[in-house]
């Protein structure tokens, strides 16, 4: 594996409904636990990235006035965005900079204080990540485009509502241990039966997908550290290394998508350039975080991340294999669907999740085994971005 | 006529698309075709992207597809509170693919993937030109 570029430090905000302060003070939290960890002082740091989804910011340009806060002037700093995957775009930024000799060491600072805005408005906001020229006009939102693929999806490969409830109880188990998450109550399947008028899983909001597949909206940050092999090794015991990153894009509308009941194109063509790079498969991998902004979003990354064959992924959740003690763990910090989904804070926090396991500190939630090998599957809208990222000791 | 008409809510009011309205309002539902290449696209583009040409030609999208996917919104995002539960779904005609809403007089248990539709356009109380979903 390439030892060039590491992960020294990792920071995050506990993801909570309404945080009681501002966008600085936000991303103050997990950049200054990123620092502590990593143990350097702001002028170690060569630039910082920050990356959050703009909808949501009432600051305009929040890179400098973040930075300023941060104590990260006179360095240069700039904004990334690709949605719900901004932050996973960050690194591969703050890679590519280290990786030329531009800078020895870069933070990159994900961010969304999501509360500013109403519930509705939040939904019509995130729907303008997807194509307002063309769909917004007829009142889409995110968990209608997620149940396109869903309705497809099921249909062709035998996934049933209670398979996908499978990914909800398997990540609610997880968050009520993560004391970072915002929703820490344990999940039942009584939860989710539609004649119990106190389910609250059981409503639907588009069809096929009901309440308990969706994950909430949170206030939240995170903060990833990355470094040089000369920096690394000077300031970490413990450096986590990059050993692929993989990115791909596709057309916004839904008109111009292949097949929905494959998946999500972007998910196994980021998926083939990390595992490429990095030289690994994904049998190799032994830890992983994938984005489950919707529990039919889980299901299809483990097909395009290789954990099953396409149309498999059920097979996965129904013998528990992605839990902690199975052949795959996914998502055991809770996922989005417990953590909550501060969109630019999102890669980062799941960034942190595998170093931690990496580094054999998750806690409650570590995976058993010293794991070595760790992987990030991160999504921007719905299947707009996607972004893979492989780490290794 | 302006693109601002489009839809139940238009957030774009500039394109040079916007002709697709006018269309709507003559009952024609249009793709764009390159005159150099052939490319056919939908929803309508004013570059061809295969060969960079800008010139296009508009041509009818096809009446007979089958219902590829869809969805039943139980919420709407703001500006659209009125409308629920509304049914999207996308058409395969073979060739190309269009996104839009299925008709209000659709009973949703009737709804399957993979079932016969067709197109036609609508025009709103307030005068907004779309287009819907229908029973083939
Ligand atoms: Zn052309």
């Amino acid at each position: 594996m390439a030892k060039d570029v590491a992960v020294i430090g990792v920071g995050q905000s506990s993801f909570v409904r309404g945080y009681p302060g501002s966008i600085r003070e936000l991303a103050f939290e997990a950049f200054k636990e990123a620092a502590l960890d990593a143990g350097i002082t702001q002028k170690d740091i060569g630039a910082s990235v920050f990356c959050s989804a703009p909808e949501y910011d009432k600051q305009r340009s929040p890179a400098g006035v973040l930075a300023e806060y941060l104590g990260l002037i006179p360095q240069p700093t700039f904004y990334v965005e690709t949605v719900c995957s901004s932050s996973s775009t960050g690194v591969k930024v703050a890679y590519s900079m280290i990786k030329a000799g531009l800078h020895d060491m870069v933070a990159v600072v994900g961010f969304q204080k999501m509360s500013e805005i109403t519930s509705a408005e939040s939904q019509e906001r995130m729907g303008r990540g997807a194509d307002i020229q063309w769909e917004a006009p007829f009142g889409t939102m995110m968990p209608a485009y997620y149940a396109l693929y869903a309705r497809a999806y099921m249909a062709k490969n035998g996934l049933t509502h209670e398979d996908l409830m499978g990914v909800r109880l398997k990540s609610a188990s997880y968050g009520t241990v993560n004391e970072r998450a915002v929703y820490r109550k344990g999940v039942k399947a009584e939860d989710f039966d539609a004649t119990n008028p106190d389910a609250k899983m059981a409503g639907p909001v588009a069809w096929p997908l009901r309440v308990g597949d969706a994950c909430a909206n949170a206030d939240g940050s995170s903060c990833i550290i990355l470094a040089n092999a000369e920096k690394a090794k000077a300031f970490t015991k413990k450096p986590v290394w990059i050993m692929g990153i993989g990115a791909a894009s596709e057309a916004v509308n839904m008109a111009a998508r292949p097949d929905f009941s494959k998946g999500l194109s972007v998910g196994y063509a980021a998926a083939a350039e990390a595992y490429k790079m990095a030289g690994i498969t994904s049998k190799d991998i032994k830890v992983a975080e994938v984005h489950d902004c919707f529990t039919i979003a889980e299901i299809m990354a483990y097909e395009g991340l290789g954990f099953a064959k396409m149309g498999e992924g059920k097979e996965l959740i129904r013998a528990k294999e992605t839990y902690k003690e199975g052949k795959i763990p996914v998502n055991v910090d809770g996922g989005l669907l417990s953590k909550g989904h501060p969109i630019g804070a999102t890669g980062g926090s799941q960034m942190r999740t595998i170093v931690l396991q990496l580094r054999d500190e998750a806690g409650p939630m570590q995976v058993p085994n010293n794991p070595d090998i760790g992987l990030v599957h991160n999504v921007g809208g719905v299947g707009l971005y996607g972004s893979v990222t492989i780490f290794g000791r | 006529m302006g693109f601002e008409k489009f839809g139940r809510r238009s957030f774009t009011a500039m394109t040079k698309t916007a002709k697709f309205v006018d269309l709507l309002a003559e009952g024609k539902i249009n793709g764009t075709v390159c005159k150099k290449c052939g490319a056919k696209f939908f929803p309508p583009r004013a570059d061809c992207s295969s060969c960079f040409s800008a010139e296009m030609d508009w041509f009818e999208m096809p009446t007979k597809g089958k219902l590829e996917t869809f969805t039943t919104a139980y919420y709407a995002p703001f500006g659209f509170e009125a409308d629920p539960p509304y049914t999207m779904g996308v058409v395969n005609f073979g060739d190309i693919k269009l996104f839009a809403r299925l008709a209000k007089d659709i009973p949703i248990d009737d709804i399957v993937a993979g079932m016969d539709v067709s197109i036609r356009t609508l025009t709103y109380d307030d005068g907004q030109l779309s287009f819907e979903i229908i029973k083939a």
